[in-house]
């Protein structure tokens, strides 16, 4: 079924369950095309081994247009590939060459068990932000939006913030599996709108404290995470969160 | 079975919800707590109802298949949501969107229900923006609008190129921190299996854990379906790869009528189809024909490069047929124009299936307004073009670095190739104006439902349906329901009903496995999808479809004897996921067509190419088919039409102009 010309070499990892070890397997995959993205490069070597009997390899996918965050493959030890500023599912295999050999593996962290092969649990992301990711609105009670006049700058800077996908490439390429990109751009959208400033300071508290008992890892700030971000999630949102999470101290009445 | 009574509140069309939310039963805050309600799906409506009822006081759980409530389809959404606001001062009201939308439906929408949803459209804004959602704004702080298709007002609002991804977000905190409260109990990779009905209500579902494989018994005094569209039908569509019909496939087996199943859009601007490897379609939003414009060469075969092709070699053809709204047509007519083209031979690019999308005239005006605005006179081209460009890039970026990604090429440079794609369907759940299926405490909102778009919707209307069902609508509604419920205890998980329903759903799972064929999943999905395609597209006629029915029921025959689904049912299985979807897929394929066949006449996405104007227009017949086409579940895969008559009262129906 494939019409390319180019030849693989995937070594894959593999694992039952949660509970079982994994471990790199080895697939030749040819006539792979150039115009095909990576996860249909992958549907190619599922149907190969499902005709052969195989079990195919499980990972997450959806949308295939890079705005779900539910694809997660790290590729040559690089989440979501070699590309800069895109998904699994946005990147092509004219990317590669052919005679190439690729490793691909699970998210790495503590806070993110891998599931099946290439498939781990991001729930983690899900309680920081129950912990205090939104604001305290109920439906009904909104006046009206433009009675609200919010700077364009200023409406930029948190749409910014607010374009991260919750993939979980940042916490896969951090060296401590640290989740501060992901926690500061929510963080950093709400704090930058006037609708987010009754909550700020509690919401920077409530946020850290579940991030840490999820048991992500510290930040060195060494910048790994803004430069793998497939949606270019700036660290100025890092250093906005720890101002606050800081001032909190002093300024929040309330604290967490 | 269930009369087909929609429910429509007495009245004026501009009183009904008024007076309807101001007498609708209400169940008292003690009641609340001690009700449950299922919510199947997370995305736009099924996450703002479910944070909604929580907020309200109901005990709640939440189902999606996906890792977290946020990556449902509605994250997709590109271009906008539309709400009468009138921020623009371009006499839009809550009339003029109810007109666009009935008309852009071709009149083939319930008025009370378009009604109301333009009239609670506003309250979504609001709404979004209390949540911190970044819409886009203008200098002065103020919203910013832009243009969609079948409308003459700009009522779009928008975040870049990713406004269903803030809205979701905005619905997904909603949901996050009810769960945080322990008000909403959510259930990730979970998918319903089915509906469990007692004593002719809807009273629970099956669902299956999808990591460990486990069917698990939920009750619920109402059940909530947020499940989405069907467009996965054709294969190859704009919808996430998960996208599916079970949830609403499984209720309309267990009683709830299936609406206009023949309805589906295809959205004219699309990245076209590169090879057989292709597993979706990516669409480039409507908003592109804010700026761009639609062409394809004057000569048949015409192989230059489009920047050779000079100005008046080019045929600008929406432009050409509909002078009065040019490129911004609504959908349906602007991809039967497209593939009218191609058909014609006119077509572009490798496949000859594609038309050009063209920004050039539009950024060298916008340039030449910058190149005013920096006070540099008698600007030249390159400099025109150059600030041009930065202004197409903040407004559209997102999707020329997405069409660059995938095609190789610069639409900075050279126009966009593009070609029309199965984007949403208006079919769904039947469902009267509380929402309510044929089913008592069945319940189905946003794209799973049938209700507001007719025929065709127009863009930018599917988030605000969305939220408007959720956020608004079945909050309200529900209550006519629920607060006659108010003495049901909750039904123990071992009622005969819960354990037959369970059984059936691991029978048809064994069933499956015990196949062991030779194809995979994927194999029968493609084989259904081109006959969809070829036969249930854009354009259909009795023959075709009178195959398709055939050809369907074969490959339905070949499913079930030769399917190969790997691996073991009490484990993470991708495949045994797709393999049930599949299946439910064929069964509907096979209603699209007969529902199609049905309806002798064209109307708006459901162009039957013996019913058209000598224009090649859609031709409606009023007389006879002015009706929701509501079908029954008879048992193996046989259906029967119930009819809801459409009356149009306050709007006068008409041949659909955009000319």
């Amino acid at each position: 079924m494939s019409t390319g010309n180019m030849n693989l070499t995937l070594k894959i990892w593999r694992q039952k369950n949660s509970k079982t070890n994994g471990k790199l397997v080895d697939y030749k995959l040819s006539e792979i095309s150039p115009d095909m993205s990576f996860l249909e490069m992958f549907d190619v070597l599922n149907e190969e081994l499902i005709s052969k009997g195989d079990e195919p390899v499980v990972f997450d996918h959806d949308c295939r247009e890079g705005i779900c965050g539910a694809c997660s493959m790290y590729i040559n030890g690089r989440p979501h590939g070699p590309k800069e500023g895109v998904t699994t599912c946005q990147l092509h295999m004219r990317s590669f060459k052919d005679g190439d050999t690729i490793v691909v593996e699970p998210w790495r962290a503590k806070a993110f068990p891998v599931i099946k092969d290439l498939t781990v649990d991001r729930t983690a992301f899900d309680r920081v932000i129950a912990a205090g990711g939104f604001i305290s609105v109920n439906t009904g009670n909104a006046q009206d939006a433009n009675s609200l006049p919010i700077p364009k700058v200023q409406a930029d800077s948190a749409f910014e913030a607010a374009a991260c996908i919750g993939c979980g490439a940042c916490v896969a390429t951090c060296k401590n599996a640290s989740a501060m990109l992901f926690v500061s751009a929510k963080v950093s959208q709400l704090a930058q709108l006037p609708q987010g400033q009754p909550e700020r300071y509690r919401r920077v508290q409530s946020m850290v404290a579940q991030m840490d008992a999820e048991g992500f890892g510290n930040c060195t700030n060494t910048g790994a995470c803004e430069a793998e971000c497939p949606k270019g999630i700036s660290l100025e949102n890092i250093a906005r969160m720890n101002r606050d999470f800081l001032s909190a101290k002093f300024v929040s009445e309330e604290s967490i | 079975m269930a009369e087909l009574n929609a429910n429509i509140p007495e009245g004026d069309l501009m009183e009904k919800w008024t007076k309807l939310k101001s007498s609708m039963p209400l169940v008292n805050p003690a009641n609340k707590r001690s009700i449950e309600v299922i919510v199947v799906g997370s995305g736009l409506a099924g996450a703002s109802a479910a944070a909604t009822l929580a907020e309200m006081g109901y005990k709640v759980k939440c189902f999606c298949f996906q890792d977290s409530p946020r990556r449902a389809h509605s994250i997709a959404a590109q271009g906008g949501i539309n709400a009468a606001k009138n921020y623009q001062n371009d006499g839009d009201s809550t009339y003029r969107l109810f007109y666009d939308t009935i008309k852009g439906g071709d009149y083939r929408a319930r008025e009370a229900n378009v009604y109301r949803l333009a009239e609670v459209s506003a309250n979504i804004i609001d709404q979004c923006v209390a949540q911190g959602v970044p819409l886009a704004r203008e200098y002065g702080g103020l919203l910013d609008n832009r243009s969609f298709g079948g409308t003459q007002v700009q009522r779009t609002f928008y975040a870049a190129g990713q406004t269903g991804q803030q809205l979701l977000l905005g619905a997904y905190s909603a949901l996050e921190r009810q769960i945080g409260m322990g008000k909403v109990e959510m259930f990730t990779r979970h998918e319903m299996m089915d509906v469990v009905v007692i004593d002719g209500k809807a009273r629970g579902i099956i669902a299956r854990n999808l990591i460990t494989g486990e069917l698990e018994r939920h009750f619920g005094h109402a059940v909530l379906l947020g499940s989405g569209g069907y467009g996965n039908v054709f294969y190859l569509s704009t919808n996430a790869m998960g996208s599916n019909v079970t949830a609403a496939w499984k209720a309309h087996k267990k009683g709830a009528f299936f609406g206009n199943p023949c309805y589906t859009q295809i959205h004219p601007t699309c990245i076209p189809v590169s090879g057989d490897h292709q597993s979706k379609l990516t669409l480039m939003s409507e908003s592109l024909r804010n700026d761009g414009r639609i062409w394809v060469p004057k000569k048949k075969g015409d192989d230059r490069s489009p920047i050779d092709i000079p100005e008046e070699e080019r045929d600008y053809y929406l432009e050409r047929r509909y002078p009065a709204f040019g490129n911004l047509v609504p959908r349906d007519v602007a991809s039967r124009a497209a593939k009218e083209r191609c058909d014609a031979g006119y077509g572009v690019g490798k496949s000859k299936l594609a038309v050009y999308l063209d920004f050039k005239a539009n950024t060298e005006r916008y340039g030449r307004i910058e190149a005013n605005k920096q006070n540099l006179h008698n600007p030249d081209k390159e400099t025109c073009m150059r600030l041009g460009r930065e202004v197409i890039k903040e407004k559209y970026g997102n999707l020329f670095d997405m069409y660059k990604q995938i095609t190789g090429e610069d639409p900075y440079e050279l126009p966009m190739r593009i070609y029309p794609a199965v984007h949403y369907t208006m079919g769904g759940l039947w469902v009267d104006y509380n929402l309510m299926t044929t089913v008592p405490g069945l319940y189905a909102l946003g794209e799973a439902n049938f209700s507001d778009h007719g025929a065709n919707r127009l863009g930018a209307s599917a988030l605000m349906q969305g939220l408007a069902d959720g956020y608004f609508v079945i909050p309200l509604t529900i209550g006519a329901y629920l607060s006659k419920e108010i003495a049901t205890k909750a039904i123990p998980l071992d009622h005969p009903a819960f354990v037959e329903a369970e059984a059936s759903v691991k029978g048809i799972v064994d069933q499956l496995f015990a196949i062991k064929g030779t194809k995979s999943v994927d194999h029968f999905h493609k084989k259904l999808g081109k006959i969809m395609w070829d036969k249930c597209g854009m354009a259909r006629n009795a023959k075709g479809l009178t195959e398709a029915i055939a050809e369907i029921q074969q490959l339905r025959k070949d499913f079930w004897s030769d399917v190969r689904v790997p691996g073991e049912a009490n484990e993470f299985n991708p495949e045994l996921e797709k393999a049930g979807r599949v299946a439910d897929f064929i069964e509907l394929g096979e209603l699209m067509c007969i529902d199609a066949l049905n309806r002798n006449e064209s109307c708006g996405g459901h162009f039957r190419e013996e019913y058209q104007t000598e224009e090649g227009e859609a031709l409606r017949d009023d007389e006879n088919y002015a009706y929701v086409s509501a079908w029954e579940y008879k048992g193996d895969v046989t259906f029967n039409l119930h009819k809801e008559e459409l009356k149009f009262g306050n709007i006068k129906v008409a041949q659909r102009s955009y000319k």
